[in-house]
């Protein structure tokens, strides 16, 4: 065992033992704690939790990477992934918390029908289970580069963890769990950005110092036959560009997963600054990643530029093991590297690896490189236990027990919703194998479906009394239909060919179109039936102020 | 939400607006423009410096970063972060001028200590039915 091993192994095995120890201490027994853990999350522990939810073995694993390879593109995650906090912040997060209940499809239930609830449920399912792929798929690479195996193994491995873990853990639990979590990847992320930083510029904030070396890297990326890095649009249009980047953002406020967040908090005013701690955890990161970004990909191209191809710094010949990093055959000298197997460079480099080896590229000891190990797998295990809880209370509390079995008891509540999961865990072991694209991308398709099917009913359900059930529902299916079939039009999934984009729209990007058609819809079908009923009307005033009035307006 | 039209008390003053529910109609409109105004940053930074006019920015260069590239990777964050601040901060005062601010919360610090059955106004288990 190689003395990275080592500590990867020591990495991984401490952090585990502190999420399960957490996990244990905190856990539930009643649904109000299992599901919004009861209510009493502090602002801050919880907009750490938002951070370790939200941000998934693509954020940690692959995005850096994606940025290295995208250059200026990069940025759509970027501002994609933070934007959408504004939109929850202002328009969902203090309105959900103080209608205040235990899912998404619930406050769909209530404020239209019992229909829409099922379609929202669907829905949730749906798009969690095409997240809930990615994570798979990452903590398969954290365990097949450290451990050695195969990814397929490494998936096995990571969804027996996962199972266990999510089994073990209430809302309350995956909450407390989820705090130290966030500590762990962002030590992980945020350490090797510095010592890199420091090393490469003198400025130890990597936020600030990256600029010192895009010229340089703008000259070595034109060297090695890639694009200029600062130049805009060179993977997509301007106009996908902006689509891809508007999906995202209005996906990441659409999903249950995070909505469910804001639930969990005491207050309205905790829900509000709920989010502002979230998005200052995540921008942490984010602001971080270009930087880590640009810097490995100096660090790489410098390294093997010119170099002959007996000769390549370690890290290639580690990463090789795992088919992630590939050297052609018949190359003697490297002079052109890539991300795409299909362009037949001297080098060619996996986008997910970048993290998970920049600490090898830059040469930082090995204990550093098993701590980013243990960031790696705490991204990925601290979203899929939050996504895992919305599958199994969608299927649970909104499908199974609302249609046919209203009056079960809790333990048999509980029982179905990990039945559910555990099935959940299987298939998404069996696709985290054979992900349709990049980790980052299979992500990016669950923002498309929830930004074309959740926001609008939700937005509109709370700032327009007159939308009412058919609108919403008819709304929802026709966007979430419209986004599916484009998906499906232009990849290669479930074996169907994937065909040339229309207009220039990825399949990333189509989600704002079908969040755009959902609002259309919604709105027309609505106007054209009858007014939801008083009773409606009352709800949706109730929650638009966060207490009672104790005192008249200042000045009366 | 019944329990709140019962309690809301008729304005005492009569500069206050007409009705016993007027201040809702002015609290909500309160909300609603600072919402427009933020939201219209939230727009223009990351869609118009970031990606409209990303390469007309791009000819300035600031700490080695073209402007446009810069706002597109770390300025948009940091307005992000700006609005949901500056929001929550109106909003804590919106709330306050209208009287409709919770009781005995965890202050925004986050200290754990605050009793859980005291947090809740009661108001919440209203808004059920």
């Amino acid at each position: 065992m190689s003395e990275i091993q080592l500590w990867t192994l020591i990495g991984i095995v401490v952090t585990f033992g502190l999420y399960i120890g957490i996990a244990w201490r905190s856990r539930v027994k009643e649904t109000k704690g299992f599901y919004v853990a009861g209510q009493g999350i502090p602002t801050i522990a919880n907009g750490a939790a938002i951070g370790a939810d939200w941000m998934s073995a693509a954020s940690f694993i692959s995005m850096a990477g994606l940025i290295a390879f995208m250059g200026y593109d990069g940025a759509i995650y970027l501002m994609g992934w933070t934007g959408g906090y504004v939109l929850l912040a202002l328009l969902l997060a203090p309105y959900l918390r103080k209608w205040g209940k235990f899912t998404v499809p619930e406050f769909v239930g209530d404020r239209y029908s019992e229909v829409v609830r099922a379609i929202a449920a669907v829905a949730a399912i749906i798009v969690s289970f095409t997240y809930v792929v990615g994570q798979m798929n990452g903590g398969g690479i954290v365990f097949g580069r450290f451990l050695n195996i195969d990814l397929q193994y490494g998936v096995m491995i990571a969804s027996v963890v996962i199972f266990v873990y999510a089994v073990l853990g209430g809302m309350k639990s995956i909450t407390w769990t989820q705090v130290a979590q966030y500590t762990v990847l962002i030590i992980a992320y945020l350490i090797p950005a510095v010592a890199v930083a420091q090393v490469m510029t003198g400025i130890p904030v990597p936020q600030v110092s990256f600029g010192q070396i895009l010229d340089g890297l703008n000259d070595l990326s034109v060297q090695l036959g890639l694009e200029v890095y600062t130049d805009p649009f060179s993977t997509r249009p301007m106009i996908d560009i902006f689509l891809v980047t508007m999906a995202l953002m209005i996906g990441t406020s659409g999903l249950p997963h995070v909505i469910i967040r804001f639930y969990t908090t005491k207050t309205v005013r905790g829900s509000r600054y709920s989010a502002f701690w979230a998005l200052f955890f995540i921008a942490l990161l984010y602001t971080t990643a270009p930087a880590v970004g640009a810097f490995t990909k100096f660090n790489l191209l410098d390294g093997v530029n010119g170099t002959p191809t007996d000769a390549l710094p370690d890290w290639v010949s580690n990463w090789a093991a795992t088919g992630l990093v590939s050297v052609n055959e018949n190359a003697d000298v490297v002079n052109t590297v890539s991300n795409d197997p299909d362009a037949g460079a001297d080098l060619t480099v996996n986008n997910d690896i970048l993290v998970l080896a920049s600490p090898e590229i830059a040469g930082l000891p090995a204990p550093i490189v098993g701590l980013v190990a243990a960031g790696g797998m705490a991204a990925a295990l601290s979203t899929a236990a939050g996504l895992l809880l919305v599958i199994s209370s969608s299927v649970s509390h909104d499908l199974y027990f609302q249609r046919f079995r209203q009056n079960a008891s809790d333990s048999e509540r509980l029982l179905v919703g990990r039945i559910a999961m555990a099935a959940a865990i299987v298939v998404a072991a069996i696709m985290g194998v054979n992900p349709p694209a990049f980790v980052a991308e299979v992500v990016a398709f669950a923002f498309g479906m929830a930004a074309a099917s959740f926001f609008p009913a939700l937005v509109l359900g709370i700032f327009w009394k007159r939308c009412n059930a058919i609108g919403a529902a008819s709304g929802m299916v026709v966007g979430l239909a419209l986004t599916i079939t484009y998906m499906i039009y232009t990849l290669e999934v479930f074996g169907t060919v994937a065909n040339d984009h229309l207009l220039g729209v990825s399949p990333e990007g189509v989600g704002t179109i079908g969040a755009l058609v959902n609002f259309v819809v919604t709105i027309v079908v609505s106007k054209l039936t009858t007014p939801p009923s008083e009773e409606v009307s009352e709800m949706v005033e109730g929650i638009r102020y966060p207490a009672v009035q104790r005192r008249s307006p200042a000045g009366s | 939400m019944a329990e709140t039209e019962d309690k809301s008390p008729g304005p005492p003053g009569d500069e206050g607006p007409p009705g016993g529910n007027g201040w809702r109609r002015e609290y909500w409109r309160k909300n609603l423009r600072l919402m427009v105004v933020l939201l219209a940053i939230w727009f223009v930074v990351p869609f118009g410096l970031g990606i409209f006019f990303v390469e007309q920015l791009n000819q300035i260069t600031i700490g080695g970063f073209p402007l446009g590239f810069w706002f597109a990777q770390q300025g948009s964050i940091y307005v992000f972060l700006l609005l949901i601040l500056v929001y929550c901060l109106m909003m804590d005062r919106i709330d306050k001028e209208f009287g409709v601010e919770e009781r005995d919360e965890a202050p925004a610090s986050g200290s754990a200590a605050a009793g859980d059955a005291a947090t809740e106004d009661g108001s919440k288990e209203g808004g059920d039915s």
